[in-house]
Protein backbone atom coordinates (compact mmCIF):
# COMPACT_ATOMS: atom_id res chain seq x y z
CA UNK A 1 0.00 0.00 0.00
CA UNK A 2 1.52 3.46 -0.86
CA UNK A 3 -0.05 5.41 1.05
CA UNK A 4 0.49 8.44 -0.70
CA UNK A 5 -1.38 7.16 -3.93
CA UNK A 6 -4.44 9.21 -4.84
CA UNK A 7 -6.87 6.65 -4.39
CA UNK A 8 -5.17 5.67 -0.44
CA UNK A 9 -5.66 9.50 0.18
CA UNK A 10 -9.58 9.65 -1.45
CA UNK A 11 -10.31 6.36 1.08
CA UNK A 12 -8.70 8.36 3.41
CA UNK A 13 -10.87 12.02 2.74
CA UNK A 14 -14.24 10.42 2.58
CA UNK A 15 -12.89 8.71 6.12
CA UNK A 16 -13.08 12.92 7.11
CA UNK A 17 -16.18 13.38 5.28
CA UNK A 18 -17.86 10.87 7.56
CA UNK A 19 -16.14 12.04 10.56
CA UNK A 20 -17.45 15.90 9.17
CA UNK A 21 -21.28 14.55 8.65
CA UNK A 22 -21.22 12.63 12.31
CA UNK A 23 -19.51 15.72 14.19
CA UNK A 24 -20.67 18.71 12.68
CA UNK A 25 -23.63 17.68 10.21
CA UNK A 26 -26.14 15.28 11.90
CA UNK A 27 -27.11 18.08 14.40
CA UNK A 28 -30.49 19.93 15.46
CA UNK A 29 -29.25 23.32 14.94
CA UNK A 30 -27.49 22.58 11.66
CA UNK A 31 -30.33 21.03 9.96
CA UNK A 32 -33.33 23.26 11.24
CA UNK A 33 -30.49 26.15 9.66
CA UNK A 34 -29.74 24.60 6.27
CA UNK A 35 -33.64 24.03 6.02
CA UNK A 36 -35.37 26.88 7.68
CA UNK A 37 -33.13 29.71 6.14
CA UNK A 38 -33.97 29.76 2.41
CA UNK A 39 -37.16 29.12 3.14
CA UNK A 40 -37.50 32.42 5.06
CA UNK A 41 -36.14 34.36 2.76
CA UNK A 42 -38.14 32.98 0.15
CA UNK A 43 -41.27 33.97 2.34
CA UNK A 44 -40.02 37.21 2.92
CA UNK A 45 -40.12 37.77 -1.04
CA UNK A 46 -43.02 36.08 -1.98
CA UNK A 47 -45.41 37.51 0.86
CA UNK A 48 -43.56 41.00 0.55
CA UNK A 49 -45.82 41.34 -2.43
CA UNK A 50 -43.54 40.72 -5.30
CA UNK A 51 -45.15 40.24 -8.69
CA UNK A 52 -43.04 37.03 -9.13
CA UNK A 53 -44.41 33.57 -10.42
CA UNK A 54 -44.64 31.03 -7.96
CA UNK A 55 -42.02 28.72 -10.51
CA UNK A 56 -39.70 31.62 -10.87
CA UNK A 57 -39.37 31.78 -6.58
CA UNK A 58 -39.34 28.00 -6.07
CA UNK A 59 -36.26 27.73 -8.63
CA UNK A 60 -34.82 30.36 -6.43
CA UNK A 61 -35.39 28.54 -3.25
CA UNK A 62 -33.53 25.41 -4.76
CA UNK A 63 -30.66 27.52 -5.89
CA UNK A 64 -30.91 29.03 -2.25
CA UNK A 65 -31.20 26.07 -0.60
CA UNK A 66 -27.94 24.35 -2.17
CA UNK A 67 -26.30 27.83 -1.35
CA UNK A 68 -26.57 28.09 1.84
CA UNK A 69 -26.85 24.27 3.14
CA UNK A 70 -23.37 23.52 0.71
CA UNK A 71 -22.06 26.80 2.28
CA UNK A 72 -22.87 26.12 6.06
CA UNK A 73 -20.75 24.53 7.67
CA UNK A 74 -17.51 23.99 5.45
CA UNK A 75 -16.17 27.38 6.48
CA UNK A 76 -16.53 26.77 10.01
CA UNK A 77 -14.70 23.52 10.21
CA UNK A 78 -11.22 24.40 9.92
CA UNK A 79 -11.35 26.69 12.91
CA UNK A 80 -13.42 24.63 15.14
CA UNK A 81 -11.04 21.27 15.00
CA UNK A 82 -8.21 24.26 15.22
CA UNK A 83 -9.80 25.19 18.36
CA UNK A 84 -10.46 21.60 19.14
CA UNK A 85 -6.90 20.55 18.73
CA UNK A 86 -8.39 17.87 16.34
CA UNK A 87 -6.80 19.74 12.96
CA UNK A 88 -3.46 18.85 15.02
CA UNK A 89 -4.20 15.46 15.01
CA UNK A 90 -5.29 15.02 10.93
CA UNK A 91 -1.71 17.29 10.34
CA UNK A 92 -0.11 14.52 11.94
CA UNK A 93 -1.81 11.63 10.18
CA UNK A 94 -0.60 10.28 6.98
CA UNK A 95 -3.05 12.61 5.34
CA UNK A 96 -2.76 15.24 3.20
CA UNK A 97 -3.84 18.90 2.93
CA UNK A 98 -5.40 18.28 -0.07
CA UNK A 99 -7.52 15.21 1.41
CA UNK A 100 -8.79 17.16 4.40
CA UNK A 101 -9.76 19.46 2.31
CA UNK A 102 -11.87 17.18 0.05
CA UNK A 103 -13.17 15.19 2.92
CA UNK A 104 -14.55 18.19 4.53
CA UNK A 105 -16.23 19.36 0.63
CA UNK A 106 -17.69 15.80 0.29
CA UNK A 107 -19.47 16.22 3.36
CA UNK A 108 -20.89 19.63 2.47
CA UNK A 109 -21.80 18.84 -0.87
CA UNK A 110 -23.85 15.35 0.77
CA UNK A 111 -25.52 17.98 3.10
CA UNK A 112 -26.07 20.41 0.38
CA UNK A 113 -27.71 17.85 -1.86
CA UNK A 114 -30.01 16.00 1.04
CA UNK A 115 -31.49 19.40 2.22
CA UNK A 116 -31.86 21.16 -1.43
CA UNK A 117 -33.62 16.96 -2.60
CA UNK A 118 -36.09 18.05 -0.02
CA UNK A 119 -36.63 21.29 -1.21
CA UNK A 120 -37.02 19.98 -4.30
CA UNK A 121 -39.87 17.38 -3.26
CA UNK A 122 -41.78 20.70 -1.39
CA UNK A 123 -41.48 22.63 -4.84
CA UNK A 124 -43.02 19.35 -6.58
CA UNK A 125 -45.20 19.13 -3.65
CA UNK A 126 -46.48 22.44 -4.23
CA UNK A 127 -47.32 21.83 -7.88
CA UNK A 128 -44.21 22.67 -9.78
CA UNK A 129 -43.45 20.29 -12.65
CA UNK A 130 -40.19 18.63 -12.85
CA UNK A 131 -39.49 19.19 -16.81
CA UNK A 132 -35.72 18.20 -16.69
CA UNK A 133 -34.88 15.57 -13.87
CA UNK A 134 -31.67 14.76 -15.91
CA UNK A 135 -30.34 17.98 -16.13
CA UNK A 136 -31.28 19.31 -12.50
CA UNK A 137 -29.89 16.03 -11.44
CA UNK A 138 -26.40 16.01 -13.17
CA UNK A 139 -26.29 20.04 -12.72
CA UNK A 140 -26.90 19.77 -8.40
CA UNK A 141 -24.04 17.56 -7.86
CA UNK A 142 -22.07 20.18 -10.12
CA UNK A 143 -23.18 23.27 -8.19
CA UNK A 144 -22.80 21.22 -4.61
CA UNK A 145 -19.19 20.77 -5.67
CA UNK A 146 -18.71 24.53 -6.23
CA UNK A 147 -20.34 25.58 -3.47
CA UNK A 148 -18.71 23.82 -0.84
CA UNK A 149 -15.29 24.93 -2.63
CA UNK A 150 -16.51 28.44 -2.07
CA UNK A 151 -17.12 27.51 1.84
CA UNK A 152 -13.55 25.96 1.72
CA UNK A 153 -12.23 29.11 0.61
CA UNK A 154 -14.15 30.68 3.04
CA UNK A 155 -12.87 28.94 5.28
CA UNK A 156 -8.87 30.30 4.46
CA UNK A 157 -7.93 32.44 6.67
CA UNK A 158 -6.37 31.48 9.62
CA UNK A 159 -8.50 31.69 12.41
CA UNK A 160 -9.08 29.55 14.68
CA UNK A 161 -12.48 31.79 16.15
CA UNK A 162 -15.33 30.20 14.18
CA UNK A 163 -17.46 33.64 14.56
CA UNK A 164 -14.55 35.39 12.36
CA UNK A 165 -15.14 32.96 9.76
CA UNK A 166 -19.10 32.88 9.92
CA UNK A 167 -19.34 36.89 9.86
CA UNK A 168 -16.54 36.50 6.63
CA UNK A 169 -19.24 33.73 5.13
CA UNK A 170 -22.48 35.91 5.61
CA UNK A 171 -20.87 38.99 4.57
CA UNK A 172 -20.19 37.05 1.04
CA UNK A 173 -23.22 34.75 0.55
CA UNK A 174 -25.87 37.41 1.10
CA UNK A 175 -25.02 40.07 -1.69
CA UNK A 176 -24.07 36.94 -4.03
CA UNK A 177 -28.12 35.90 -3.60
CA UNK A 178 -29.30 39.10 -4.24
CA UNK A 179 -27.13 39.76 -7.24
CA UNK A 180 -27.52 35.40 -8.63
CA UNK A 181 -31.42 36.27 -10.50
CA UNK A 182 -32.99 34.72 -7.28
CA UNK A 183 -34.90 37.52 -6.58
CA UNK A 184 -34.71 39.51 -9.55
CA UNK A 185 -35.02 37.81 -13.11
CA UNK A 186 -31.80 38.30 -15.13
CA UNK A 187 -33.84 39.73 -17.89
CA UNK A 188 -34.67 42.59 -15.76
CA UNK A 189 -31.45 42.89 -14.25
CA UNK A 190 -29.79 46.43 -15.31
CA UNK A 191 -25.84 45.78 -17.19
CA UNK A 192 -24.13 46.74 -14.39
CA UNK A 193 -26.14 44.10 -12.45
CA UNK A 194 -26.04 41.08 -15.22
CA UNK A 195 -22.33 42.37 -15.38
CA UNK A 196 -21.83 41.23 -11.64
CA UNK A 197 -24.16 37.98 -11.97
CA UNK A 198 -22.39 36.79 -14.79
CA UNK A 199 -19.25 36.13 -12.16
CA UNK A 200 -21.50 34.34 -9.32
CA UNK A 201 -21.67 30.43 -9.75
CA UNK A 202 -25.03 30.89 -8.21
CA UNK A 203 -26.91 32.34 -11.24
CA UNK A 204 -25.79 29.37 -13.14
CA UNK A 205 -27.18 27.19 -10.85
CA UNK A 206 -30.60 29.04 -10.88
CA UNK A 207 -30.50 29.38 -14.33
CA UNK A 208 -30.26 25.58 -14.61
CA UNK A 209 -32.80 24.89 -11.80
CA UNK A 210 -35.51 27.47 -13.37
CA UNK A 211 -35.26 25.90 -16.93
CA UNK A 212 -35.38 22.38 -15.16
CA UNK A 213 -39.12 23.42 -13.70
CA UNK A 214 -40.32 25.78 -16.47
CA UNK A 215 -38.10 25.51 -19.54
CA UNK A 216 -36.97 29.30 -19.32
CA UNK A 217 -33.89 30.10 -19.01
CA UNK A 218 -31.74 32.80 -19.93
CA UNK A 219 -27.78 30.99 -20.81
CA UNK A 220 -28.22 27.73 -22.78
CA UNK A 221 -28.23 25.26 -20.57
CA UNK A 222 -24.68 24.01 -21.36
CA UNK A 223 -22.89 27.09 -20.72
CA UNK A 224 -24.56 26.77 -17.18
CA UNK A 225 -23.83 23.63 -16.57
CA UNK A 226 -19.59 24.37 -17.71
CA UNK A 227 -19.67 27.46 -15.62
CA UNK A 228 -20.37 25.70 -12.71
CA UNK A 229 -18.06 23.27 -13.67
CA UNK A 230 -15.45 25.75 -14.91
CA UNK A 231 -16.20 27.48 -11.12
CA UNK A 232 -16.19 24.27 -9.07
CA UNK A 233 -12.40 23.45 -10.17
CA UNK A 234 -11.23 26.61 -9.86
CA UNK A 235 -12.18 26.92 -6.93
CA UNK A 236 -11.54 23.35 -5.52
CA UNK A 237 -7.82 24.05 -6.49
CA UNK A 238 -7.92 27.40 -5.06
CA UNK A 239 -8.80 26.07 -1.64
CA UNK A 240 -6.51 23.09 -1.76
CA UNK A 241 -4.09 25.45 -3.15
CA UNK A 242 -4.59 28.16 -0.18
CA UNK A 243 -5.30 25.87 2.41
CA UNK A 244 -1.56 24.39 2.30
CA UNK A 245 -0.22 27.88 2.69
CA UNK A 246 -2.30 28.87 5.45
CA UNK A 247 -2.25 25.32 7.61
CA UNK A 248 0.62 25.54 9.42
CA UNK A 249 -0.18 29.11 10.74
CA UNK A 250 -3.26 27.58 12.54
CA UNK A 251 -1.08 25.27 14.10
CA UNK B 1 21.60 -0.10 14.93
CA UNK B 2 20.04 1.97 12.34
CA UNK B 3 18.35 5.17 13.27
CA UNK B 4 15.02 5.74 13.02
CA UNK B 5 15.06 9.52 13.50
CA UNK B 6 17.59 12.06 12.12
CA UNK B 7 17.47 15.85 12.87
CA UNK B 8 20.02 18.04 10.97
CA UNK B 9 20.43 21.47 12.11
CA UNK B 10 16.80 21.75 12.71
CA UNK B 11 15.33 25.54 12.95
CA UNK B 12 12.38 26.93 13.55
CA UNK B 13 11.58 31.05 14.09
CA UNK B 14 8.60 32.69 15.24
CA UNK B 15 9.42 36.57 14.03
CA UNK B 16 12.63 37.68 16.37
CA UNK B 17 12.66 34.61 18.60
CA UNK B 18 13.99 31.72 17.27
CA UNK B 19 12.71 28.80 19.19
CA UNK B 20 14.35 26.17 17.53
CA UNK B 21 18.44 26.88 16.76
CA UNK B 22 20.15 24.60 14.88
CA UNK B 23 19.20 21.16 16.47
CA UNK B 24 21.27 17.92 15.49
CA UNK B 25 20.49 14.77 17.23
CA UNK B 26 19.78 10.76 16.14
CA UNK B 27 17.22 8.30 17.87
CA UNK B 28 18.43 4.62 17.47
CA UNK B 29 15.79 2.27 16.36
CA UNK B 30 14.72 0.08 19.82
CA UNK B 31 15.32 3.22 21.90
CA UNK B 32 13.44 5.03 24.40
CA UNK B 33 14.61 8.58 23.36
CA UNK B 34 13.71 10.88 26.40
CA UNK B 35 13.39 15.02 25.50
CA UNK B 36 14.13 17.06 28.15
CA UNK B 37 13.64 21.32 28.85
CA UNK B 38 12.23 23.86 31.18
CA UNK B 39 9.14 25.42 29.75
CA UNK B 40 9.91 27.21 26.82
CA UNK B 41 13.03 25.67 25.69
CA UNK B 42 11.50 24.19 22.06
CA UNK B 43 10.73 20.98 23.08
CA UNK B 44 7.16 20.77 21.74
CA UNK B 45 8.51 23.24 18.96
CA UNK B 46 10.71 20.26 18.28
CA UNK B 47 8.32 17.69 18.41
CA UNK B 48 6.02 19.29 16.03
CA UNK B 49 8.23 19.66 13.34
CA UNK B 50 9.40 15.95 13.88
CA UNK B 51 6.02 14.67 13.31
CA UNK B 52 5.08 17.59 10.26
CA UNK B 53 2.40 19.06 11.88
CA UNK B 54 4.49 22.65 11.33
CA UNK B 55 7.29 23.13 8.94
CA UNK B 56 10.87 23.77 9.54
CA UNK B 57 12.79 27.48 8.81
CA UNK B 58 15.75 25.23 8.22
CA UNK B 59 17.49 21.64 8.57
CA UNK B 60 15.84 18.38 7.49
CA UNK B 61 13.97 15.71 9.51
CA UNK B 62 13.89 12.60 8.48
CA UNK B 63 11.50 9.62 9.42
CA UNK B 64 12.76 6.10 8.91
CA UNK B 65 14.57 7.58 6.20
CA UNK B 66 11.68 9.52 4.66
CA UNK B 67 12.35 13.27 4.85
CA UNK B 68 9.32 14.69 6.59
CA UNK B 69 8.85 17.59 4.25
CA UNK B 70 9.39 15.70 1.02
CA UNK B 71 7.23 12.82 2.02
CA UNK B 72 5.78 13.62 4.24
CA UNK B 73 2.76 11.00 3.89
CA UNK B 74 5.10 8.13 4.23
CA UNK B 75 6.68 9.40 7.34
CA UNK B 76 3.83 9.77 9.12
CA UNK B 77 2.40 6.37 8.37
CA UNK B 78 4.87 4.90 10.66
CA UNK B 79 4.83 6.61 13.30
CA UNK B 80 1.68 7.12 15.65
CA UNK B 81 1.72 10.80 18.07
CA UNK B 82 -0.14 11.30 21.56
CA UNK B 83 0.19 14.82 21.73
CA UNK B 84 0.14 17.11 25.25
CA UNK B 85 -3.17 17.99 24.86
CA UNK B 86 -6.02 15.09 24.85
CA UNK B 87 -6.83 15.74 20.93
CA UNK B 88 -10.27 13.47 20.42
CA UNK B 89 -13.27 14.20 18.67
CA UNK B 90 -15.18 15.00 22.09
CA UNK B 91 -18.63 14.06 19.98
CA UNK B 92 -17.21 10.92 18.80
CA UNK B 93 -17.60 7.65 21.32
CA UNK B 94 -14.25 6.05 21.96
CA UNK B 95 -14.83 3.36 19.57
CA UNK B 96 -15.48 5.94 16.63
CA UNK B 97 -12.70 7.64 17.23
CA UNK B 98 -10.60 4.50 16.87
CA UNK B 99 -12.19 3.62 13.55
CA UNK B 100 -11.42 6.88 12.46
CA UNK B 101 -7.85 7.08 12.74
CA UNK B 102 -7.79 3.08 11.95
CA UNK B 103 -9.82 4.50 8.37
CA UNK B 104 -7.12 7.48 8.09
CA UNK B 105 -4.29 5.00 8.56
CA UNK B 106 -5.35 2.79 6.01
CA UNK B 107 -6.08 -0.49 7.86
CA UNK B 108 -8.74 -2.69 7.03
CA UNK B 109 -12.35 -3.14 9.07
CA UNK B 110 -11.24 -6.06 10.55
CA UNK B 111 -7.89 -5.21 11.74
CA UNK B 112 -9.00 -1.87 12.51
CA UNK B 113 -11.68 -3.25 15.13
CA UNK B 114 -8.85 -6.21 15.99
CA UNK B 115 -6.83 -3.64 17.01
CA UNK B 116 -9.28 -1.19 18.34
CA UNK B 117 -10.37 -4.06 20.75
CA UNK B 118 -7.10 -4.94 22.27
CA UNK B 119 -6.13 -1.73 22.50
CA UNK B 120 -9.05 -0.79 24.93
CA UNK B 121 -8.95 -3.82 26.75
CA UNK B 122 -5.52 -3.55 27.43
CA UNK B 123 -5.93 0.51 28.70
CA UNK B 124 -9.17 -0.28 30.62
CA UNK B 125 -11.40 1.54 28.31
CA UNK B 126 -13.23 -1.09 26.94
CA UNK B 127 -16.29 -1.12 29.05
CA UNK B 128 -16.52 2.84 27.97
CA UNK B 129 -16.39 2.39 24.46
CA UNK B 130 -19.44 3.70 22.94
CA UNK B 131 -19.74 6.42 25.35
CA UNK B 132 -18.58 10.05 23.95
CA UNK B 133 -15.37 11.23 24.76
CA UNK B 134 -16.83 14.30 26.18
CA UNK B 135 -18.01 12.60 29.43
CA UNK B 136 -14.35 10.87 29.67
CA UNK B 137 -11.89 11.87 32.82
CA UNK B 138 -8.38 13.53 31.88
CA UNK B 139 -7.18 9.74 32.59
CA UNK B 140 -9.49 8.27 29.75
CA UNK B 141 -9.03 10.86 27.26
CA UNK B 142 -4.78 10.50 27.88
CA UNK B 143 -5.38 6.34 27.66
CA UNK B 144 -7.72 6.69 24.40
CA UNK B 145 -5.49 8.98 22.49
CA UNK B 146 -2.50 6.57 23.20
CA UNK B 147 -4.64 4.05 21.54
CA UNK B 148 -5.51 6.00 18.79
CA UNK B 149 -1.80 6.35 18.23
CA UNK B 150 -1.18 2.80 18.49
CA UNK B 151 -4.15 1.92 16.28
CA UNK B 152 -1.52 1.07 13.42
CA UNK B 153 1.28 -0.63 15.56
CA UNK B 154 3.50 2.27 14.84
CA UNK B 155 7.30 1.26 14.60
CA UNK B 156 7.59 5.23 15.94
CA UNK B 157 6.17 6.71 18.84
CA UNK B 158 6.07 10.59 19.76
CA UNK B 159 4.61 11.56 23.42
CA UNK B 160 4.36 15.00 24.68
CA UNK B 161 4.05 15.29 28.03
CA UNK B 162 1.81 11.26 28.16
CA UNK B 163 1.09 11.58 32.20
CA UNK B 164 1.22 15.27 33.06
CA UNK B 165 -1.38 15.70 35.39
CA UNK B 166 -2.78 11.90 35.27
CA UNK B 167 -3.74 10.02 38.48
CA UNK B 168 -1.76 7.46 39.49
CA UNK B 169 -3.34 4.57 38.10
CA UNK B 170 -3.65 5.93 34.04
CA UNK B 171 0.14 6.85 34.56
CA UNK B 172 1.23 3.43 35.54
CA UNK B 173 -1.12 2.21 33.48
CA UNK B 174 0.57 4.16 29.98
CA UNK B 175 4.11 3.27 31.91
CA UNK B 176 3.86 -0.31 32.04
CA UNK B 177 2.32 -0.07 28.15
CA UNK B 178 5.32 1.95 27.23
CA UNK B 179 7.65 -0.57 27.98
CA UNK B 180 6.31 -3.52 26.88
CA UNK B 181 5.89 -1.46 23.69
CA UNK B 182 9.45 -1.04 23.63
CA UNK B 183 10.79 -4.52 24.52
CA UNK B 184 8.34 -5.65 21.58
CA UNK B 185 10.98 -2.97 19.20
CA UNK B 186 8.89 -0.13 19.17
CA UNK B 187 10.66 3.52 18.86
CA UNK B 188 9.81 5.88 21.22
CA UNK B 189 10.51 9.22 21.58
CA UNK B 190 9.31 10.73 25.08
CA UNK B 191 9.36 14.74 26.06
CA UNK B 192 8.56 14.80 29.22
CA UNK B 193 9.07 17.42 32.28
CA UNK B 194 8.91 14.31 34.58
CA UNK B 195 12.81 13.29 35.66
CA UNK B 196 11.99 10.02 37.34
CA UNK B 197 9.96 9.03 34.40
CA UNK B 198 12.61 9.98 31.93
CA UNK B 199 15.06 8.78 34.25
CA UNK B 200 12.97 5.09 34.62
CA UNK B 201 12.31 4.98 30.81
CA UNK B 202 14.81 6.11 28.81
CA UNK B 203 17.87 4.76 26.93
CA UNK B 204 19.08 8.31 26.21
CA UNK B 205 18.03 11.60 26.99
CA UNK B 206 18.66 15.06 25.06
CA UNK B 207 18.77 18.02 27.02
CA UNK B 208 17.26 21.67 25.04
CA UNK B 209 17.64 24.79 26.35
CA UNK B 210 17.12 28.61 24.67
CA UNK B 211 16.40 26.11 21.64
CA UNK B 212 19.27 24.30 21.68
CA UNK B 213 20.43 20.77 22.73
CA UNK B 214 23.16 20.95 25.42
CA UNK B 215 23.62 17.28 26.30
CA UNK B 216 22.54 13.61 24.81
CA UNK B 217 23.82 11.02 26.17
CA UNK B 218 22.41 8.02 29.12
CA UNK B 219 20.65 8.91 31.82
CA UNK B 220 23.21 7.45 34.41
CA UNK B 221 26.11 9.22 31.93
CA UNK B 222 24.42 12.33 31.70
CA UNK B 223 24.45 12.18 36.07
CA UNK B 224 28.25 11.46 36.51
CA UNK B 225 29.26 13.88 33.71
CA UNK B 226 27.98 17.49 35.43
CA UNK B 227 30.76 16.78 38.18
CA UNK B 228 34.33 16.21 37.88
CA UNK B 229 34.53 15.01 41.58
CA UNK B 230 32.29 11.97 42.04
CA UNK B 231 31.46 10.85 45.89
CA UNK B 232 31.45 7.42 47.66
CA UNK B 233 30.24 6.46 50.77
CA UNK B 234 31.78 3.36 52.55
CA UNK B 235 31.38 1.35 56.23
CA UNK B 236 32.80 -0.96 57.57
CA UNK B 237 33.33 -2.99 60.43
CA UNK B 238 35.84 -1.90 62.51
CA UNK B 239 37.19 1.48 62.50
CA UNK B 240 39.98 2.38 60.19
CA UNK B 241 42.24 5.20 59.71
CA UNK B 242 41.29 8.26 57.41
CA UNK B 243 45.41 8.91 56.12
CA UNK B 244 45.39 5.06 55.06
CA UNK B 245 41.85 5.57 53.13
CA UNK B 246 43.07 9.49 51.88
CA UNK B 247 45.93 7.78 50.67
CA UNK B 248 44.50 5.21 48.38
CA UNK B 249 44.61 5.10 44.69
CA UNK B 250 41.51 7.26 43.33
CA UNK B 251 40.66 8.53 46.27
CA UNK B 252 40.67 12.39 46.65
CA UNK B 253 39.41 12.89 49.89
CA UNK B 254 38.08 10.33 52.90
CA UNK B 255 35.74 12.28 55.35
CA UNK B 256 34.01 10.61 58.29
CA UNK B 257 30.04 10.95 58.85
CA UNK B 258 29.20 9.18 61.16
CA UNK B 259 30.09 5.26 61.13
CA UNK B 260 30.70 5.92 57.14
CA UNK B 261 32.88 7.36 55.29
CA UNK B 262 32.65 9.71 52.54
CA UNK B 263 34.91 9.69 49.58
CA UNK B 264 35.53 12.06 47.07
CA UNK B 265 36.83 10.62 43.76
CA UNK B 266 37.64 11.59 40.07
CA UNK B 267 37.37 7.85 38.90
CA UNK B 268 34.47 6.15 40.74
CA UNK B 269 36.03 2.77 39.19
CA UNK B 270 39.37 2.89 40.93
CA UNK B 271 38.83 4.34 44.37
CA UNK B 272 35.68 1.43 44.62
CA UNK B 273 38.88 -1.19 43.57
CA UNK B 274 41.44 0.45 45.90
CA UNK B 275 38.79 0.21 48.83
CA UNK B 276 37.91 -3.44 48.13
CA UNK B 277 41.60 -4.24 48.35
CA UNK B 278 42.29 -2.21 51.05
CA UNK B 279 39.53 -3.86 52.90
CA UNK B 280 41.06 -7.52 51.86
CA UNK B 281 44.51 -6.22 53.16
CA UNK B 282 43.23 -4.52 56.74
CA UNK B 283 40.61 -7.36 57.31
CA UNK B 284 38.41 -4.36 57.34
CA UNK B 285 34.71 -6.01 56.29
CA UNK B 286 33.07 -3.55 53.95
CA UNK B 287 29.68 -3.89 55.26
CA UNK B 288 28.13 -0.58 52.96
CA UNK B 289 29.23 0.96 49.79
CA UNK B 290 27.44 3.46 47.60
CA UNK B 291 28.34 5.68 45.12
CA UNK B 292 26.26 9.06 45.60
CA UNK B 293 25.57 10.27 41.94
CA UNK B 294 23.68 13.57 41.43
CA UNK B 295 20.11 13.11 40.50
CA UNK B 296 18.63 13.27 36.90
CA UNK B 297 17.09 16.40 38.26
CA UNK B 298 20.25 17.74 39.41
CA UNK B 299 22.03 16.75 36.36
CA UNK B 300 18.93 18.77 34.49
CA UNK B 301 19.19 22.15 36.39
CA UNK B 302 22.88 22.34 36.05
CA UNK B 303 23.00 21.20 32.61
CA UNK B 304 20.04 24.15 31.66
CA UNK B 305 21.42 26.55 34.18
CA UNK B 306 17.97 26.67 36.41
CA UNK B 307 20.33 25.72 39.81
CA UNK B 308 19.28 27.81 42.65
CA UNK B 309 22.42 29.62 43.72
Amino acid sequence: MNPAAYGEQARRAWAIARKDIRVYYLKGPVLIFGIFMPVFLFLAFFLGGRDLPLAFLLSGLVGMTLFFTATAVSPAIFPWEGQARTLERLAASPVTIEAIVLGDMIASVLFGIGVTAVTILIAIGLGLPLLHGIVLGVSIPIAACCFSAIGMLLAVPPTNVPSNIMMLSTLLKFPLVFISGIFVPLEQMPAWGLMLAVCSPLTYFTDVVRYAFSGAHHFPVMVDIAALALFALVFTAAAMRLHRRSMPRRM
Amino acid sequence: MPNVIEVENLTKTFGAVTAVDRVSFHVRRGEIFGFLGPNGAGKTTTTRMLTGVVPMDGGSVRIFGHDILKEPVQAKQRFGVVPETSNAYVELTAWQNLMLMGDLYGLDRTRAERRSRDLLETLGLYGRRDQKVQGYSKGMKQRLILAMALIHEPELLFLDEPTSGLDVQSTQMILVLLRDLNTDGTTIFLTTHNMEEANRLCDRIGIIRAGKIVAIDAPERLKTAIDRLHRLEVSFDRPVSADALAGLDGVVKADRTGDKWRIVTEDPDLAIRSLVAFSADCGAAILTLNTLAPSLDEAFLRLTGEERP
